[in-house]
C-alpha cells in the first residue's frame, strides 16, 4: 500500500519529468525554426542603438552593435545547442559503430583497438581539445571535429564492455549454434541491449559537451563572428559589465539552465533504465 | 608485485612514445606555417629567400621521419626544443609557468575541500533534510554554470562592487583568491554529492556497525570509521579528474591573465609555436598519466585483493 505522502511525492516527479520533457522538445523546435522565431535579424548592426536596456522593442536589449540580444540569444540556440546536439550524435555512431564491431569479432582487432581506446581515455581531453581545435585554427567545423575525437572514445569503450559481457550469455551463444548471421545478431541482440546505456551516457555527456563548446568560443576558438554563439557572446560582453549587464546575464544563464535540463534528464534516464534492469535480475 | 609495476612502467614508456609521435605527425600535417608566423613577428615584408633559409635553419625541409627522428633524440635529453617566438628552451618556460598552475591547482583543490567537506558531511547526516537539499540545488546549479562565467561573476562581485581583491594578474596571494574560488566552486559541485553517496555507503558497512556495538563514542566512529573508509573512492575519482582540473585551468587562467600553463599554450597556439605546443602536449598527458598510475599502483600496495583480481582477469 502506497501512503499519500508517496502518491504526492510520485505525481511531483512525474510533473518535473513531463517538465523536463516539454522544455527539451521546446529546445529542438527553437533549432529547427530559428529564423522563423527570431523577432529581429540576429546579425543586423545599427550601431545608434547599442547597449540599449530592456524595452518594448528589444526584449533583452541590444549589444554593443546596437544588435537584438533576444536575437541573438534565440540564433545561439541553434549554434551552441545544436551543434552539440550534432557532436553527440556523431560521436555516438562512431563510437558504438567500432564498439560493437570489435567487441563482437573480438582477436586481435579488438586486443589492438582497446589499446587505442585506452591511450585516448588517458589523455587529458579537455587540453586535448582546446590543443586540437586550437591547432586547426578557429572555426565552425575545426570545432566540431575537435570536440568529436576526443569524445567518441566513451562511446566506444562503454559499448565494447557490454558487449564483451553479453557475448557471453546463452542466448547469443544459442543464436550462433542455431546458425543466425553474424551482422542479424548484432542488429537484434546487441544493438538493442547497447542502446540503453548508450543513451544514459549520451544524455549526461550533453551537458559538458555544451560546456566545451561554450569555454571554446570563448577562447575564440568556435564559430567566427558575426555568428551568434553564447560562449563567443560572453567573451564580447565581458568589458561591458557595468554599463550593460544584461549582456553578460542572458548567454551565462542560457548556457546554464540548457545545461541543467541535459543534466537532470541524463539523471532521470540513468535512475529509470537502473529500475529496469533490476527488475529484470 | 615487482613484476608487474615494472610492465606498468614499460607500458608507459611505450605510450609515451607512440603519444610523441603522433602528436609530433598530427602537428606537421596541420595547417599554419610557422616560418611565416615567426618572420611576421618583425612585422616586415619577407622574401621567398628569407622563407626558404629559415626552414633550413629549423631542420623543416628534411623529410618526417627524419625530423621526428632527431626531435625524439633531442626529447631524451629533456630538450624539447626552443619556442619560436621567444627562443628560449620550452622546457625552461614550462619550469617558470609550471608553479603558476600547480598553486592554482593547490588553492582550488583546498576551496573545493572546504566547501565539499563539510558540506557532503552534513547533507549525508541530516539526509533530505533542508541542508541535502540545499547542497542538491548547489550542486546542480554548480555543475551547469560555465567556470568562466562564474569567475566574471565573481570578478564583478569581489573586485568591481566590494573592491577587496584584485580582479586579475599575479604578484601575491590575494590574486589567487578569485580564480581558486571559481574553478573551487566548480569542482565541489560534483564532490559534495560524492561526499554525501559516500558516507551514507559506509556508514551501513558491517564495520561500521560492530564499532558501533564497541561502543566506541558517535564523533570518534564518524570521523576515524565512516569517513576514513568513504576516502577511498574519493582519491580515485580525484586522480581521474585531475587531467579535466588542468584543463579548466587553461580557460581560467586565460579569463584572469594569469601567467601559468594555459595562458602561456593558448598564446602559443594563437602564435603557431610549435615546439611549444608539442611540449605542452607531451607533458601535460605524461604529468596526468603518471599521476594516474601512481593511484592505481598504490592500491596494489594498499588492497593485495585488487592485484589479484587483476590477474585474474588476465
Amino acid at each position: 500500500m502506497r501512503s499519500t505522502a508517496a502518491l504526492k511525492q510520485q505525481s511531483g516527479k512525474r510533473r518535473i519529468k513531463y517538465t523536463t520533457l516539454l522544455l527539451f522538445v521546446l529546445v529542438i523546435m527553437v533549432i529547427i525554426m530559428t529564423p522563423e522565431i527570431t523577432p529581429q535579424d540576429a546579425n543586423k548592426l545599427i550601431i545608434g542603438n547599442r547597449l540599449l536596456g530592456p524595452s518594448s522593442e528589444h526584449l533583452l536589449g541590444t549589444d554593443h552593435l546596437g544588435r537584438d540580444l533576444l536575437s541573438r540569444m534565440i540564433a545561439g540556440v541553434r549554434t551552441t545547442v545544436g551543434t552539440s546536439l550534432l557532436i553527440l550524435s556523431i560521436s555516438m555512431v562512431i563510437g558504438v559503430t567500432l564498439g560493437l564491431l570489435t567487441g563482437f569479432l573480438g582477436g586481435l582487432y579488438d586486443r589492438m583497438f582497446k589499446r587505442i581506446v585506452d591511450a585516448f581515455m588517458t589523455l587529458p581531453d579537455y587540453i586535448f581539445a582546446i590543443v586540437l581545435s586550437g591547432l586547426l585554427g578557429p572555426g565552425f567545423l575545426n570545432l566540431l571535429f575537435a570536440v568529436i575525437a576526443v569524445k567518441w572514445v566513451g562511446y566506444a569503450r562503454l559499448v565494447r564492455s557490454t558487449v564483451l559481457q553479453e557475448k557471453e550469455k546463452d542466448y547469443i551463444k544459442l543464436a550462433e549454434l542455431a546458425g543466425v548471421p553474424a551482422l542479424r545478431i548484432v542488429k537484434k541482440h546487441l544493438l538493442p541491449r547497447v542502446m540503453g546505456n548508450v543513451f544514459v551516457l549520451a544524455a549526461l555527456d550533453l551537458g559538458k559537451i555544451i560546456l566545451i563548446i561554450a569555454s571554446l568560443s570563448y577562447l575564440g576558438l568556435g564559430p567566427q563572428p558575426p555568428t551568434a554563439e553564447w560562449g563567443s557572446m560572453l567573451n564580447e560582453g565581458r568589458v561591458y559589465f557595468n554599463t550593460a549587464p544584461h549582456l553578460m546575464l542572458a548567454p551565462g544563464i542560457a548556457i546554464m539552465i540548457t545545461v541543467l535540463i541535459a543534466n537532470i534528464c541524463g539523471d532521470r534516464l540513468r535512475d529509470k533504465l537502473d529500475v529496469r534492469m533490476k527488475k529484470g535480475a | 608485485m615487482l613484476r608487474s609495476i615494472v610492465r606498468k612502467l614499460l607500458e608507459l614508456l611505450l605510450f609515451i612514445l607512440l603519444l610523441s609521435f603522433i602528436s609530433f605527425c598530427l602537428l606537421k600535417l596541420l595547417p599554419g606555417d610557422p616560418v611565416r608566423s615567426i618572420l611576421r613577428v618583425d612585422d616586415v615584408a619577407v622574401s621567398n629567400v628569407q622563407i626558404e633559409a629559415m626552414r633550413t635553419e629549423l631542420g623543416l625541409n628534411e623529410s618526417l621521419i627524419v625530423q621526428y627522428g632527431i626531435w625524439l633524440r633531442q626529447m631524451l635529453q629533456l630538450n624539447l626544443g626552443d619556442s619560436y617566438i621567444t627562443s628560449r628552451p620550452v622546457i625552461t618556460e614550462f619550469i617558470e609557468k609550471l608553479p603558476y598552475t600547480l598553486m592554482l591547482t593547490l588553492g582550488s583543490l583546498l576551496v573545493m575541500l572546504i566547501i565539499a567537506i563539510p558540506f557532503g558531511t552534513l547533507s549525508a547526516i541530516y539526509a533530505n533534510r533542508w541542508i541535502d537539499k540545499l547542497s542538491r540545488l548547489f550542486s546542480l546549479l554548480g555543475s551547469a554554470m560555465p567556470s568562466f562565467w562564474l569567475g566574471l561573476l565573481l570578478i564583478q562581485l569581489f573586485a568591481v562592487k566590494l573592491q577587496i581583491l584584485p580582479p586579475m594578474g599575479e604578484g601575491s596571494i590575494l590574486h589567487l583568491i578569485i580564480p581558486s574560488l571559481t574553478l573551487g566552486i566548480a569542482m565541489s559541485a560534483v564532490y559534495v554529492r560524492m561526499i554525501r553517496a559516500s558516507l551514507i555507503e559506509s556508514a551501513g558497512q558491517d564495520f561500521v556497525a560492530s564499532a558501533r556495538a564497541r561502543g566506541i563514542h558517535p564523533i570518534r566512529l564518524f570521523i576515524f570509521h565512516t569517513f576514513r573508509h568513504s576516502l577511498v573512492p574519493l582519491v580515485t575519482i580525484l586522480s581521474e579528474s585531475i587531467g579535466s582540473l588542468l584543463g579548466g585551468t587553461v580557460v581560467i587562467e586565460v579569463l584572469f591573465a594569469y601567467p601559468g600553463l594555459g595562458q602561456w599554450v593558448v598564446n602559443a597556439i594563437t602564435a603557431r609555436d610549435y615546439p611549444v605546443i608539442q611540449g605542452y602536449t607531451l607533458l601535460m598527458s605524461c604529468f596526468v598519466i603518471s599521476i594516474n598510475m601512481a593511484v592505481e599502483v598504490s592500491y596494489r600496495w594498499i588492497n593485495p585483493q585488487i592485484a589479484r583480481r587483476g590477474k585474474l582477469k588476465s
